[in-house]
């Protein structure tokens, strides 16, 4: 299976009609998409079936079974394919066309760009290119790599967590034990 | 550890057992909650309860590693829909009311911005961890949170860098991958 997800918030018809007629052409397997609600003249595909929102139990079922996804250029989708390894093409939204309320996308699409597992189309007509090659990528079988959060991250959130607090509690228990 | 008093004996003092320190922990559905659950290492060992807009997320901090026994979720919002925007303001309030945190930490979107800002005036200490999405500027709760976040986090070293001399930027510790 194919899984296609728009995220969370908005339908995303630009991809959707990539996908509908990429995979409506060629011996392709089964696609199955989350498209969000589309609006009164969203695009309906034709070629492969959807729901609107799957709850996050099937979502992660949908995504990790699925030999390669196509997403919108969200973080999630992201991050979710590169930590189990799933080949994944993304598309990013324009704020111009009314898909997102900024292009951030568009500079997140660039800098993961390069990332092993990671196909770019940066708009439709690069689509079944990249779509292809990620299918051809799922054959050669990533390298498995997860992506680690920075120890560096983590210790300064936990840091800031514990041993500030710490001290405040200390300087706090101290004042409170000055009249016994 | 107790009280030493005046005639020797230890005297324990009730509770005195260290609580664990509180913690919010927020994110709004999709992309913003996958970054939250990138970080659960940095709050292991405090008393952590989770706040998102997504009432499927529950599973996924309940019971199980890194568990909590509360999970909060309330609808979603963004900046463009102000009706949504005060109803999710006030449920966030009731969630930080009853909480009580010492430490609100989010990764966004608009429903960390109502945690943290809150969470500030209560006197609850603020991490914002700016999306990994936000490659080039900070996000828009990202820049309006600036005041009220005790730890301000973008995590690109060039958002660090390019912002506006004199002004307060964000600090650049990593990033979530």
């Amino acid at each position: 299976m194919i899984f296609v997800t728009v995220g969370t918030q908005l339908p995303f018809d630009r991809l959707v009609r990539a996908v509908d007629g990429w995979c409506s052409g060629g011996e392709y397997e089964e696609v199955f998409g989350q498209l969000a609600r589309p609006g009164p003249n969203g695009y309906v595909p034709t070629h492969f079936a959807w729901q609107a929102f799957l709850d996050p139990e099937e979502f992660r079922e949908r995504f990790s079974q699925a030999t390669i996804v196509i997403a919108h250029a969200g973080m999630g989708s992201i991050i979710s394919a590169l930590s189990i390894g799933k080949p994944i093409v993304i598309m990013p939204r324009m704020a111009s066309l009314g898909e997102h309320r900024n292009d951030h996308q568009a500079g997140t699409a660039r800098r993961f760009a390069t990332r092993a597992g990671i196909f770019v189309a940066h708009d439709e007509g690069a689509f079944g290119t990249a779509a292809d090659a990620a299918l051809k990528a799922v054959a050669v079988s990533g390298d498995g790599s997860r992506p680690e959060p920075d120890p560096r991250l983590i210790r300064c959130i936990s840091d800031f967590i514990f041993s500030d607090t710490l001290r405040a509690h200390r300087r706090g228990s101290a004042q409170g034990s000055g009249g016994v | 550890m107790g009280l030493r008093t005046l005639t020797g004996r230890t005297r324990c003092r009730k509770n005195f057992q260290p609580k664990a320190i509180r913690v919010l922990a927020v994110a709004s559905g999709g992309g913003h909650w996958v970054q939250l659950m990138q970080l659960r290492a940095a709050w292991s060992g405090a008393d952590i309860a989770y706040l998102s807009t997504h009432p499927g997320y529950r599973a996924e901090c309940v019971g199980s590693r890194g568990a909590s026994n509360r999970f909060y979720a309330v609808a979603d919002a963004n900046f463009s829909a102000k009706f949504q925007l005060v109803r999710q303001a006030l449920a966030v309030a009731t969630v930080l009311l009853r909480e009580r945190p010492s430490v609100v930490v989010t990764t966004g979107a608009s429903v960390g911005y109502f945690a943290l800002v809150f969470g500030k005036l209560m006197r609850a200490r603020t991490v914002w961890v700016d999306s990994v999405a936000n490659t080039e500027e900070l996000s828009l709760s990202g820049q309006r949170v600036a005041k009220f976040a005790d730890l301000w986090l973008t995590q690109w070293p060039e958002v660090a860098e390019g912002s506006l001399s004199g002004a307060r930027s964000p600090r650049y510790q990593g990033s979530v991958l």
